[in-house]
C-alpha cells in the first residue's frame, strides 16, 4: 500500500488522521422521455404535468424500457473505460415515502449495467487514478415541498420516473480536494459525452460522499453518508466538517454510528438524518415487471465507435499537436465549449499563441463580464483573424489588444480594422532606423551608458515604440537599437 | 422455519400495516406455515441452474426516446384525497 501524503492528513491531538472518502453520483441520463414512460424529462413544467399514469403508479401500469436511456448508460461506462454488461438485471428496492408512488424504486443491484472502471484525476500537479466500482441505471422520486402549509407536505411527481446513472467510485480519494477534483472530471467527461448535462444547480448531478477516518495504515474506520450534497464548494466543505465531527469523537474516546447525515451550508455542519432503529430494509427483489436487459456486444461496439474524444486524449492531442503547456491544455478542455473554440482560432495557426489569447484575454474578459464561451461576443474566426494578424508580423501583441478591444465592444473583420484604422505594425527599417536616431540624439548619456549596461536596451525599446505608438515592430526596434547603440 | 412475534412485527412495520398483538399470534402460525412449505423446495439442489426468467423466449421490449405520455395532471391526481394546484397534498413528512 502507498504510504499516505503527509499533506493530505488532517492533524489531530494524538497525531495525524487520514480521510477516506468513495463518492455515489447521481446524474440525471439526458433523454427526452423518461426510463419506463413516455413523458418528458424537461425541467420545471406545472406541477404533476409531465407525469404518465405509468410514472403515478396506478394499478395495472408496466414499464418499457427507454432504449435510448440504456445507450447513455452504455456510453458512459465506456467513457469511465468500464466493463460493460451484456447481461443486467432491475430490481425494486422497496421503500416508503410520499414522493414514491409506487412503494419502490425500479434500479440494479446485484446486476448493475456497467462494473468496474476508472477516472483519472489531477490534484495539486499529481495525477491520481480513482477507481469506479460500478453504474447502474435508476428511477427518480418525485419531490416533496414541506414549507407551503405548517400541516401538509405538497407532492410534485415531475421527476418521478426520469432515469439517473448511479456511479459509485471506490474509497479511493483522501482529500476533499481530490473529491471535488474527482466530482468536477466526472462531469466534464459526462458533458463531453453528452450523457448529462451535468448540471448541479438544477439537481441533475448530485453526490452522497461516505466519509471515514483513520490513522495512517490502520483498517478502514466506520463511515457515515452525507446524502445529496449539490455542489463542488459544498461537497469540499461537507467532507472538512464531517471528517473533523468524526476525529473529534474518536479522539475522545468515542465511537463512529455508522449513519447517513446532512449537510447544512448555513450552519457549517452535518447533522443525522435517520436513527439507527430506523435503519432501511430495502428487500430488493428482482423487478417481476422487467425482463433481463440483454446487449449485443456489436450494439455496444457501435456505441464505442461513436464516442467523442475525451478530454485526457484532448489534452494529450492539444499538447503535441499545438505545444501547449499541460496546464494551459488542461484549462482548454475543461469543458467542450471551450476546446471546440480554441481548435477553431489555432487550427493553422500559431497554437501559443492562440491558446494565450483564449485563456488570458478572452476567458479573462469573459469571467470578468460572467459571460460563457457559447456567449462570447468574438467569433473562434475573429479571434484566429487577430492570432494571423501577430503571427504574420502585421501588428504588434500591444495594437493585438486593441484590436481585441474593438472586436469585443464593436465587432467586424480584423484584417478590415487594422487596414482602416491605420494599427499595422511598422516594419519599413528606415522609419524605425529614424525613430531610433531621435531617441539616442535625445539620451546621450543613457547611450554612452548602455555600452556598459546592455540591459538598458530595454529602456530604448520602450522610448521607440512610445515615439511609434506602438506600432513598430519590437524585434525590429531592438535589433537595429543593438547596431546603433553597439551592444553585443 | 419458525417466525416469531418480533419478525412479524418487524415486517408488518416495513409494509406499514398495523397488526395487534393477537393478530401477531395468528400471523406467526401461518407465516410459519407458509414457510415451511416453501422450505421443501431446498431438497431440491439447484446450484447449477440459472434462475428462470421467462417461459417464452422473449426479450425485453424497448421502447423510443419519444414523448409519448404525460401532460394529464387532471387525471393524475383525480383520484387523490386531497390536491391544490394539481399538487398531491399528504400529511406532514419531514426527515
Amino acid at each position: 500500500m502507498a504510504r499516505a501524503q503527509t499533506s493530505k492528513l488532517i492533524r489531530g491531538g494524538t497525531g495525524d488522521w487520514e480521510v477516506v472518502i468513495g463518492m455515489e453520483v447521481h446524474a440525471q441520463v439526458a433523454s427526452r422521455s423518461k426510463l419506463f414512460s413516455g413523458s418528458a424529462t424537461a425541467f420545471g413544467g406545472e406541477p404533476n404535468s409531465h407525469v404518465s399514469l405509468v410514472d403515478a403508479a396506478m394499478p395495472g401500469m408496466l414499464p418499457v424500457i427507454n432504449e435510448a436511456c440504456v445507450a447513455q448508460a452504455v456510453r458512459t461506462g465506456l467513457g469511465l473505460k468500464a466493463e460493460i454488461h451484456l447481461r443486467s438485471i432491475f430490481d425494486r428496492k422497496n421503500y416508503f415515502y410520499p414522493d414514491l408512488p409506487q412503494g419502490y424504486q425500479i434500479s440494479q443491484y446485484k446486476h448493475p449495467i456497467v462494473g468496474e472502471g476508472e477516472v483519472e484525476i489531477e490534484v495539486e500537479g499529481e495525477t491520481k487514478t480513482v477507481g469506479i466500482e460500478r453504474l447502474h441505471l435508476e428511477q427518480d422520486a418525485g419531490k416533496s415541498i414541506h414549507d407551503q402549509h405548517p400541516d401538509y407536505s405538497y407532492v410534485d411527481l415531475n421527476r418521478s420516473g426520469v432515469a439517473l446513472m448511479e456511479i459509485v467510485s471506490k474509497p479511493d480519494l483522501r482529500s476533499a480536494k481530490e473529491a471535488q477534483a474527482y466530482v468536477t472530471k466526472l462531469r466534464t467527461i459526462l458533458r463531453y459525452l453528452g450523457t448529462s448535462d451535468g448540471d448541479m444547480e438544477k439537481g441533475n448531478l448530485r453526490a452522497d460522499v461516505n466519509v471515514s477516518v483513520r490513522k495512517p495504515g490502520e483498517p478502514l474506520g466506520t463511515r457515515c453518508e452525507i446524502k445529496n450534497v449539490n455542489s463542488i464548494r459544498f461537497i469540499g466543505q461537507a467532507i472538512e466538517v464531517e471528517a473533523r465531527r468524526q476525529i473529534d469523537i474518536l479522539e475522545d474516546g468515542g465511537k463512529i454510528s455508522q449513519e447517513t447525515r446532512l449537510f447544512d451550508p448555513g450552519r457549517g455542519e452535518t447533522r443525522s438524518m435517520r436513527s439507527k432503529e430506523e435503519a432501511h430494509d430495502y428487500r430488493y427483489f428482482p423487478d417481476p415487471d422487467l425482463l433481463p436487459l440483454e446487449l449485443e456486444q456489436g450494439w455496444v461496439d457501435d456505441l464505442a465507435k461513436d464516442l467523442p474524444e475525451l478530454p485526457d486524449e484532448k489534452r494529450a492531442r492539444f499538447m503535441t499537436d499545438y505545444g501547449l503547456s499541460a496546464y494551459d491544455a488542461s484549462v482548454l478542455v475543461a469543458e467542450r465549449e471551450s476546446a471546440d473554440y480554441f481548435e477553431a482560432v489555432a487550427t493553422g495557426r500559431d497554437g501559443k499563441t492562440a491558446a494565450n489569447w483564449v485563456i488570458n484575454e478572452l476567458f479573462g474578459r469573459m469571467n470578468k463580464e460572467g459571460r460563457d464561451i457559447e456567449h462570447s461576443p468574438v467569433s473562434a474566426k475573429q479571434l484566429g483573424g487577430l492570432v494571423e494578424l501577430i503571427s504574420s508580423g502585421v501588428i504588434s501583441g500591444k495594437i493585438a489588444k486593441d484590436l481585441f478591444e474593438i472586436l469585443w465592444t464593436e465587432g467586424g473583420d480584423p484584417a478590415e480594422i487594422v487596414e482602416t484604422r491605420g494599427m499595422k505594425q511598422v516594419t519599413d527599417t528606415g522609419a524605425i532606423e529614424k525613430a531610433v536616431d531621435e531617441i539616442i540624439a535625445a539620451n546621450p548619456d543613457k547611450a554612452e551608458q548602455a555600452k556598459l549596461k546592455p540591459n538598458l536596451l530595454g529602456w530604448f525599446v520602450g522610448q521607440v515604440m512610445k515615439s511609434s505608438g506602438g506600432k513598430a515592430n519590437p524585434s525590429a526596434v531592438s535589433d537595429i537599437l543593438k547596431t546603433k547603440l553597439g551592444i553585443e | 422455519m419458525q417466525v416469531d412475534e418480533a419478525t412479524v412485527q418487524r415486517i408488518a412495520g416495513l409494509a406499514r400495516i398495523k397488526v395487534t398483538p393477537e393478530e401477531a399470534k395468528a400471523l406467526q402460525t401461518e407465516l410459519s406455515g407458509i414457510l415451511n412449505w416453501v422450505e421443501q423446495l431446498d431438497e431440491v439442489d439447484t446450484s447449477a441452474v440459472e434462475p428462470m426468467t421467462r417461459v417464452v423466449p422473449i426479450a425485453l421490449p424497448k421502447r423510443k426516446d419519444e414523448v409519448t405520455d404525460g401532460e394529464i395532471p387532471d387525471q393524475v391526481t383525480k383520484n387523490a384525497p386531497q390536491t391544490e394546484d394539481h399538487f398531491f397534498v399528504v400529511p406532514k413528512v419531514i426527515e
